[in-house]
This record gives C-alpha cells, structure tokens and sequence, in this order.
C-alpha cells in the first residue's frame, strides 16, 4: 500500500514513516499543506493521512481542495483537537476516518489499512466468507460448515464487520466506532466481553478458530489455512 | 449627562416657546381681522348709501350708529368742515398710515389714549368718511396673553431644566457607583458585585446582566483554576511514576526481556496518562459551553438502552446484571454522543462499585465458571420523565457515596479523595456532571439505602418530527 503523510512535525513523521514501511507500507512525508495537496493531485495513493494543523494550508482545507477536485483517495485525519465536535468537521470536509492525538501506532495502521479496503467495492457485497464461515448480509443468517449460527443483532454487525476487514487487525476503538457508534473511551473492555461472546458462537464447536485475538492492538478474523 | 439634561430642557422650552407665539399672534389675528372685516363691511355700506341718497343720508346714519354702538367711532366732514360723528377730525396717524390702519385716540370720558382701528373713505359727494373701532381692549388682551406666554414659557424652561438636571444627577451617582465598583473588582476584589436600586429600571437590569457576566467569569477563572491544580495532581503523580519505572528498569534491567516488559509498561502508563488528559481537557471544553451546535432532539430511553446493551455481557460476566426501565416519550435535546458517554460512565461507576462489595471468592468464582455465578443484586437503570425532566438515573447496591463527599464529587473538578488512587482516571462523575450542566441539567447523588443512586436530570422536550435529520 503506498501511503502519502501530510504531517509538519518532522519527528511524528519520521517514526510514523519508518513504522509503516515496517509493516510493509510504502510512505511518502509531505511537510506542509501546499506540498502534501501537490503529491496527494499527482496521485497514485492509497491512503492520505493528514493532520489538521499544518502551516500554510491547514489539513481540512487540503482534503476540501482534493474532494472538490474529484480526487477521492481516503483520508484519515489525524488531529490533537478534542472529539466532541471536531470529529463532525473533519468529517464534512471529507475525511473518511479520524483519529486524535496522541495515538498508539497499532490503532493508525490498523486504520488506514481499513481505509484502503474502502477503495474496494465492498458495498454491494452481499455474501462474506471466511474460510467455511459465511455471512449473508441481505438474509441476515450466519453459518459455519453449512450449520447455521443464531446472532443476536449486535453480534451480526460485529461479525459483519470483522469479516469486511478479513485479514486486517481491527482496534477497540475501531469497534465501538463502527459498531456501536460510541466515540468514547470506555473504562471497562466492554469491546472484549463481547467479541469472547461472538467467538463462543462462531469459533467454540469448531477445531480452526477464525477469530484472533492480537496483543496490544485487537482483533482479526482470518483463515489461517488461507 | 449635565450636557444631555440641559440640551433636552432648552429643547423642550424652545418647542413651548414656538408654540405661545403661534398662538398669541393667531389669537390677535383673530381678534382684529374680525374688526378690520367689520369697518370695511360698515365702510362699504356707507359710500354705498352715499352713491344713492347723498352724503346727507350718510350723516344722519352716522348719528344712530353712534347711539347703538359704543364701540364704533366714525367722522365726516365736508371741505375741511366736520359735519358728524364722534370723532371731531380725521387722526393724523390714520391719515400717515395711508388711509387704513391703526391709530390712538383720546375720549371726554377717559384722558387715556385707547388704540382703534379705522379707514377713511371717500363719499360720492366729496364728503370725507372716517369708520373706525375702539380696540383698546383686544389690545389689553393681546397684551396678557403675550405676558401670560412669556411667563409660562419661562416656567416650563425652568422646570425643564430642573427635572433633567435631577434625573441626571441620580443617573450619574448610579454610574459613578458602577464605575467605583468595577475600579474595585479589577483591583482584584473578585466577589464584589454591582449594586442595584432595586427600582428594576435600565440601570438595574443593567448591573443585574453585568453581575451574570461577572458569575460567569468567577466561574470560569474558578475552574481554570481547578484545572490547573488538577492536572498538577492527576498527571504529574503518575508522569512521575512513569519516570521512575523507566529509570528503574534502565539501572536494574539485565536482559532484553526485562527491557522490553519495563518498555510494554511504560507505554501503558503513558496510555493511562493521556486517558485522563483526554478526561480532563473534555471536561473543561464541556465547562466552556463550546459545544452548543451539536445537539440534536434524542430519545433518552432508546440511547440508554442502547448503553445498557453494551454493558450488559460485561455485568453479566462479573455475576452481576443490568435492568433496565425506560419510559417512553422521554426526548431531551442532547449531544448523543455525550449523553452517551455519561450513562457509560454512570454505568461503569455503578458496576466498579458493585464489584467491590462482591466477596473475593464470589467474583473469582463468577469469571472462572460461567456456569451458575452468585448474583448480587441487579443494578437497576431507570428512565422516567417527571414533570419537565427527564430523569436517567442509575442505582448499585455497592457502599455508596458517604453524605459529606456527596456534595464535594460533584462541585467543579471535585473529586473524592479515594478515588484519586483507585484506577480508571476518577473524573467519571465529573464528566457526567459537566454534560448535565452542558445541557442546562444537573447530576444528584442521592442514598440508595445501601448503595449509591445516581441521576441524570435533563431538561424535557417535545418530540419533534425529524425535519432533515437522520
């Protein structure tokens, strides 16, 4: 995946660079509004990410500019300005994910690796399938080895979920966000409780489990005979 | 003030001068063109009666004229001869004045000189006529009313002038007090407030909306303040601890894994450390109000619910549960996200304190064996509307609240000494309590006899159609 970071402190950038080329990412640094807009026209991205306050043109006028452009290349706004209604604004002026600062790497990456499976069209996919388990988005029914599997509706999107990142780490955060809609930081692992209750489902009369736990960062949904 | 007092009064009295010499001048008018219409009417019937029967005719009309009106005064002579009438020659000053006019005369029965009005004609047969009015009283008349003007608008220029210098004088002692007050506060006097008449006039509701503004920055200058003290002691303790493990592990780790298990914990205490940045710089954007167009009409008992099924497995688990009531019809105007956050953190405080009154064994026993926990009591989550609020409160069995820390968790960054070291940042209820009052409501604590019940109160409203909203 090939990564363009419009970010202005040097050092962020560098560790952020260095880490996603790491996990196999290839990462350009743009250190200013007007030279981040310049290589995000030249395309070629799979994933912008920018951060809100940036010399020069600030970070949502940069994503304004590329949206009014026609240049649809997802973004992940990065941003030290709390949630409350700055997540709204970054949001309108076209940026698909956002993320505060300070933030631990495992949840950036896990991110912007979503992000760039958005530019896939994973909307009009109506049957998921990870290894034998199979999700029918339009009948809403579960099986795994052709043994249907009863879902309450939350764990449906859960798993709905999961299995749209199959093969991508997927965060706490990224859950309550996506799931459950929640922008907070909830003081128990609620998160945990119930992706153990969906694993007892999903994973507990069966030898290969698909659901995986990921220290320090989430969870996956994989085949690993894949 | 003076200025402005004196210039409206001199305003006021030029008006009322304007007005007496319209007045006076229309009165005199009046007065004698009703003469002057007259003279000329009688004059005209006379050269009239001249033309026809002769100036004879004329002298003998001018004698019963002059015994039925004691006001006219008349004269006809004939070449310089007087023939009649009660005036013995023509007035000169009628004469000058070219023949119509004004003049004075002087009668047997008075020595005064009395004004008249007259005209002089000439007859058909050459005779000279002189018809004339004595109007020596519309003149006196004239005369007082233009003195009678005079005076009353002297009067009221006077009375202008003082009224507005009285009310200008109270007006400006009431400034000058404001002034002296608020020299005091900048001085630093913080608590001093703008005193009011209590008359309830402009100037009250002047100092009343000054004082609110002055509430208002005491308030916030009370809670920067408080969060600065605050984050002196919530993240300087544990950044210190941070420090220290760090420093520990530099000086007594031997082996890369003893660095990379004092590394995991580091970062995981910056990661508490951040949380309760997080905690408190929401909760000093919540105070600043700077949130307002966020809020949308909700419906409270869909989003709590909503909150209890995510809390839900977690009670569960821990051999605890969560009822819920939910009235319905209970719609608040609310930032969704913030009331949810709110009801998490209620619920998440009730379940802290239920696990801690859960023995040891019990809770042990609850997470091991998912067969058949021990329940505790549930705790319970009501939503119910009453009167116009809408009130979501949350009850545990755990130990509760005692009276006298009641009060203090809820004030401003207040927080109860025990749970500065018990883990989670401890700025739950702060939070709460800062999104009820973003939302013009409040957060009570009250005794659930064990136990802690906790509500939410917000401010009612009606359901609205969703008109654009999702």
């Amino acid at each position: 995946m090939r990564l363009l970071l419009i970010e202005d402190d040097e050092e962020t950038a560098t560790f952020l660079v260095k880490a996603l080329k790491e996990s196999g990412h290839a990462a350009e640094w743009a250190g200013d509004g007007a030279a981040g807009l310049e290589s995000a026209r030249s395309g070629g991205f799979d994933v912008l990410v920018v951060d809100r306050m940036l010399p020069a043109i600030d970070g949502l006028s940069v994503i304004r500019t590329l949206r009014q452009e026609g240049i649809e290349t997802p973004v992940l706004v990065l941003s030290a300005l709390g949630e409350v209604d700055d997540r709204v604004k970054g949001l309108k002026a076209g940026g698909d994910d956002y993320l505060t600062k300070p933030f631990a790497f495992v949840e950036l990456l896990a991110r912007v690796e979503a992000l760039s499976r958005r530019s896939l069209p994973h909307e009009q996919v109506t049957r998921l399938v990870v290894g034998d388990l199979v999700l029918d988005r339009l009948s809403h029914r579960v099986t795994r080895g052709g043994e249907p599997i009863i879902l309450q509706p939350r764990e449906f999107r859960l798993l709905e979920y999961l299995m749209k990142h199959a093969g991508q780490v997927v965060t706490r955060t990224m859950l309550l966000e996506n799931v459950w809609d929640y922008h907070f930081d909830p003081q128990t692992n609620v998160i945990d409780v119930h992706v153990s209750r969906l694993r007892a489902k999903i994973d507990k009369q069966f030898d290969r489990p698909l659901l995986h736990t990921v220290r320090g960062a989430g969870y996956v949904i994989r085949d690993a005979s894949e | 003030m003076f200025g402005v007092a004196l210039l409206s009064a001199s305003a006021v009295s030029a008006l009322a001068g304007v007005l007496f010499a319209v007045l006076v001048w229309q009165a005199n008018q009046i007065l004698i063109d009703d003469v002057l219409a007259g003279i000329e009417r009688e004059a005209g019937g006379l050269v009239a009666l001249s033309v026809r029967e002769g100036d004879a005719a004329v002298a003998r009309r001018l004698e019963d004229q002059q015994r039925a009106n004691s006001a006219g005064l008349y004269h006809l002579s004939e070449n310089g001869a007087y023939r009649a009438g009660s005036l013995r020659t023509v007035p000169g000053e009628l004469l000058a004045a070219g023949g119509r006019g004004l003049f004075s005369f002087t009668s047997e029965a008075e020595p005064a000189p009395r004004l008249a009005a007259g005209r002089i004609e000439t007859l058909a047969g050459g005779g000279i006529l002189v018809v004339a009015r004595d109007i020596e009283n519309q003149r006196r008349l004239g005369s007082r009313l233009r003195w009678l003007a005079v005076a009353g608008f002297a009067l009221i220029g006077l009375a202008a002038a003082g009224s507005g210098l009285v009310v200008a004088r109270r007006v400006l002692r009431r400034v000058e007090e404001m002034a002296a007050t608020s020299r005091a506060i900048m001085a630093g006097d913080l608590a001093r407030r703008l005193p009011a008449a209590g008359s309830d006039d402009e100037l009250d509701r002047l100092a009343h909306s000054l004082n609110l503004m002055l509430d208002r920055i005491d308030e916030l200058m009370t809670g920067m303040r408080e969060v600065s003290d605050n984050i002196a002691h919530d993240l300087k303790t544990p950044l210190n601890r941070l420090r220290n493990r760090a420093e520990t592990a530099l000086r007594e780790a031997t082996s890369p894994q003893d660095l990379r298990l004092a590394l995991g914990e580091t970062i995981e205490a910056a990661d508490a450390i951040i949380k309760t940045f997080n905690a408190l710089l929401l909760i000093a954007r919540l105070e600043s109000g700077a949130v307002e167009d966020t809020k949308d009409v909700i419906d409270a008992g869909a989003l709590v619910a909503s909150v209890v099924e995510l809390y839900a497995p977690v009670a569960e688990d821990e051999g605890q549960s969560l009822v819920l009531s939910a009235e319905r019809s209970a719609t608040v105007r609310a930032n969704p996200h913030l009331l949810a956050q709110a009801v998490a953190n209620l619920i998440d405080n009730a379940l802290k304190y239920a696990r801690a009154r859960l023995p040891v064994e019990t809770h042990a026993a609850a997470v091991t064996a998912s067969g058949t926990p021990a329940r505790s009591q549930p705790i319970v989550v009501e939503v119910g509307r009453a009167g116009g609020r809408v009130c979501i409160a949350v009850a545990d069995r755990g130990p509760g609240i005692p009276a006298s820390e009641r009060q203090h968790a809820l004030t401003r960054f207040g927080r109860l000494e025990r749970s500065r070291s018990t883990p989670g940042t401890g700025l739950g209820l702060n939070l709460v309590a800062a999104v009820a009052r973003l939302h013009e409501g409040r957060l009570r604590l009250e005794d659930n006899a064990p136990g802690l019940r906790a509500v939410l109160e917000l401010p009612a409203v009606d359901p609205v159609a969703p008109v654009g909203a999702e």
